[in-house]
C-alpha cells in the first residue's frame, strides 16, 4: 500500500472516530455528574434511530431534519427516565443503577424487536450519501462522514462550553463534587440529574441517527456501541471531553488499521489498543487534571 | 412573643444515622438575633443545624421558619426560604473557581444585598483569588469563601458551624469582627462553636447541648462560667 492510501485509512479512522466520541461524551457527562454508569446507553442510540425511522416516514422528512424532533424527544425520555427512575437508585452504593440500567437495556431490545422486529433498516439520507469532496489526488472523503466530524467536534466543543461558561454546568461541576453542599445551595438535584441525562440523550439522538445512516441497524446493536463508547471515555480519560473526542479517534484510527490488514480485525484491534492503554495508563491519556 | 420569631424550634427528636442525636430540643431566634450553640464534641449541635437546614428531618417535633413549617421540607427548598449553612469543615466545591463557588451561592436568585461585589467588600482577600480553584485557598480564606458563598443567597437565618474549626486564632478573630457587618442587614445567625469564649462575645442568646438536649439557655451576659460548664460538661 502506498502511503496514500494509509493517510486514507487513517483519515476513514478519524472520521468515524468522531461518532464514537459522540456515542462516549454522553455516557461520560452522566457518570461524571452522578457516577451512574447506563448500560443502557447503547439501546437508548438505537432507539433514537427507530424514532428517527418512524419520523421519516411520517413525515417524509430526511434523518438529519428529523434531529429536529428527535433531539427534543430524547431529552424529554431522558428527563423522565431519570425523575421517574433512575434517581430512585442513586445512593452510597453503585450497583442498583447498574442493575437497573442493565435491565432497562434489556427492555429497550426487546420492545424494539417486539415493535420492529429483527429485520436491518437504515435511515436514507438521499443525495448526501454519496457526495464526495477530493482532499489530494488520491484522497476522498464522504460529505456525510466529513459532516458527522464536525459535527461531533461541534457537539465536545458546545459541552465543553456548557460545562465551564454556564450555570447549567456550574450546576453539574457543583453537584458532581459534592451532593448535600450542592442541596444547601438551593440545587435540587433531582433536577441537575434530569438535565444532565436530557442532555446526554439529546448527544444520543445525534449519535443515534448519524450511526443509522451508515450503517445498518437492528434492535440487538446497542450493546456494541456501548462498548466503544466506554473504550472511548476510558482511552480519552475521565472527565474530560477533549480525551474523549482522542479516544474515540484513536478507537476509530484503530479499527481502520485492522480491517485494513484483515477484515476480521477491525473490531479486535480496536479492542486490542484499548486493553494496552490501559495496562499502560489506566487513568487514560488526558485524565481531569486535580481533584 | 414566641410566635413572633424568625425560626421556631419545636421539640424534635433527630437522629444520626441511627443513633438518636436529639432529643426533645426547642430552640427560637428573632429576626437580627445571634444565637449561640454551644456543647461538646457529640452533644448534637451539627444534628440540629441539619435539621433545621433540611439536610436531616426530625422524627418528632416542628420547626417553623417565617410561620411556615420546614420540618420535612428538602434542603433546596430551605435555601430558597431564606435559610443558608456554612457546613462545618467549609466543603467548598473543589473543582470550581472561588468565584463560581460564590455564583452557586447565588443561583437560587433571592432578591437582597448580597452580591459578588458585596461579598469581595467583605473579605476583599477573596477578590484577588477569585478566579483560583477553590482548594488554592488557606483554611481561613476557605471559610470567608464559604460565608461568602451562603451570603450569596441572601438568606434571613445564616447557620454557621464550626467556623472557627482548624483555623489560627488571629482568623478566627478576624472572621468574627466581620459577622457584625453581616448583621446590619436584619440577617439573624446561628453559631454552633466549640470556641464558648467566642460565641459568647458574639452572640445575644445562648443554648448549651448536653447529649442531645438543651442542658442550659439564657442570654449571653446572664449566664455564668460555672453554670455554662456544668451544663457543657454535665458534671
Amino acid at each position: 500500500m502506498t502511503a496514500m492510501q494509509w493517510f486514507n485509512v487513517v483519515l476513514q479512522g478519524v472520521l468515524i472516530g468522531g461518532l464514537y466520541a459522540m456515542f462516549a461524551s454522553g455516557l461520560s457527562l452522566i457518570f461524571g455528574v452522578m457516577r451512574l454508569v447506563n448500560i443502557a446507553h447503547g439501546d437508548l442510540i438505537v432507539l433514537a434511530a427507530y424514532i428517527s425511522l418512524m419520523v421519516t416516514q411520517a413525515l417524509g422528512v430526511d434523518p438529519l431534519t428529523s434531529l429536529l424532533l428527535v433531539v427534543p424527544i430524547m431529552a424529554l425520555i431522558g428527563y423522565a427516565l431519570q425523575r421517574g427512575l433512575l434517581n430512585r437508585t442513586l445512593g452510597e452504593d453503585l450497583l442498583p443503577p447498574l442493575l437497573v440500567t442493565f435491565g432497562l437495556s434489556i427492555i429497550i431490545q426487546n420492545g424494539l424487536l417486539e415493535l420492529f422486529t429483527a429485520d436491518s433498516r437504515r435511515l436514507q439520507a438521499g443525495a448526501i450519501e454519496i457526495q464526495t469532496i477530493q482532499l489530494t489526488q488520491s484522497v476522498w472523503v464522504g460529505a456525510l462522514p466529513l459532516i458527522q466530524f464536525v459535527v461531533a467536534v461541534a457537539v465536545i466543543a458546545g459541552l465543553q462550553a456548557l460545562f465551564y461558561k454556564t450555570a447549567l454546568g456550574r450546576a453539574f461541576r457543583a453537584t458532581s463534587d459534592d451532593q448535600s453542599v450542592a442541596q444547601l445551595m438551593g440545587l435540587d438535584t433531582r433536577h441537575v440529574f434530569a438535565m444532565a441525562m436530557a442532555l446526554s440523550l439529546a448527544i444520543v439522538a445525534i449519535a443515534g441517527v448519524f450511526l443509522a445512516i451508515r450503517t445498518n441497524f437492528d434492535p440487538a446493536i446497542g450493546p456494541a456501541r456501548l462498548i466503544f463508547g466506554f473504550e472511548a471515555v476510558i482511552i480519552g480519560g475521565l472527565g474530560s471531553m477533549w480525551g474523549t473526542l482522542a479516544g474515540g479517534i484513536i478507537l476509530g484510527i484503530s479499527q481502520a488499521i485492522g480491517a485494513q490488514i484483515d477484515p476480521g480485525w477491525q473490531l479486535l484491534a480496536g479492542h486490542i489498543v484499548f486493553l494496552a492503554i490501559l495496562a499502560v495508563r489506566p487513568q487514560g491519556l488526558f485524565p481531569k487534571v486535580s481533584g | 412573643m414566641r410566635d413572633a420569631s424568625l425560626l421556631n424550634v419545636k421539640g424534635i427528636d433527630a437522629f444520626y444515622g441511627d443513633f438518636q442525636a436529639l432529643f426533645d430540643v426547642s430552640l427560637s431566634v428573632d429576626a437580627g438575633q445571634i444565637v449561640a450553640v454551644i456543647g461538646a464534641n457529640g452533644a448534637g449541635k451539627s444534628t440540629l443545624l441539619k435539621s433545621i437546614a433540611g439536610l436531616t428531618h426530625p422524627h418528632r417535633g416542628e420547626i417553623l421558619f417565617g410561620g411556615a413549617p420546614i420540618t420535612n421540607a428538602p434542603a433546596f427548598d430551605v435555601l430558597n426560604r431564606g435559610i443558608a449553612l456554612v457546613p462545618e469543615g467549609r466543603r467548598l466545591f473543589p473543582s470550581l473557581s472561588v468565584e463560581e463557588n460564590l455564583l452557586i451561592g447565588g443561583q437560587s436568585r433571592r432578591p437582597g444585598p448580597w452580591t459578588l461585589a458585596r461579598v469581595y467588600e467583605l473579605f476583599p482577600v477573596l477578590a484577588e483569588r477569585r478566579h483560583l480553584p477553590a482548594p488554592a485557598l488557606s483554611g481561613g480564606q476557605q471559610q470567608m469563601a464559604a460565608i461568602g458563598r451562603a451570603l450569596m443567597s441572601n438568606p434571613r437565618l445564616l447557620l454557621c458551624d464550626e467556623i472557627s474549626l482548624g483555623l489560627a486564632p488571629i482568623v478566627v478573630r478576624e472572621i468574627y469582627s466581620r459577622l457584625p457587618h453581616v448583621v446590619t442587614e436584619g440577617l439573624s445567625l446561628i453559631i454552633v462553636e466549640q470556641d464558648i469564649m467566642q460565641a459568647l462575645r458574639a452572640a445575644s442568646h445562648v443554648y448549651c447541648l448536653q447529649e442531645g438536649r438543651v442542658a442550659l439557655q439564657g442570654p449571653a451576659h446572664a449566664l455564668t462560667r460555672e453554670a455554662i460548664s456544668a451544663a457543657y460538661f454535665g458534671v
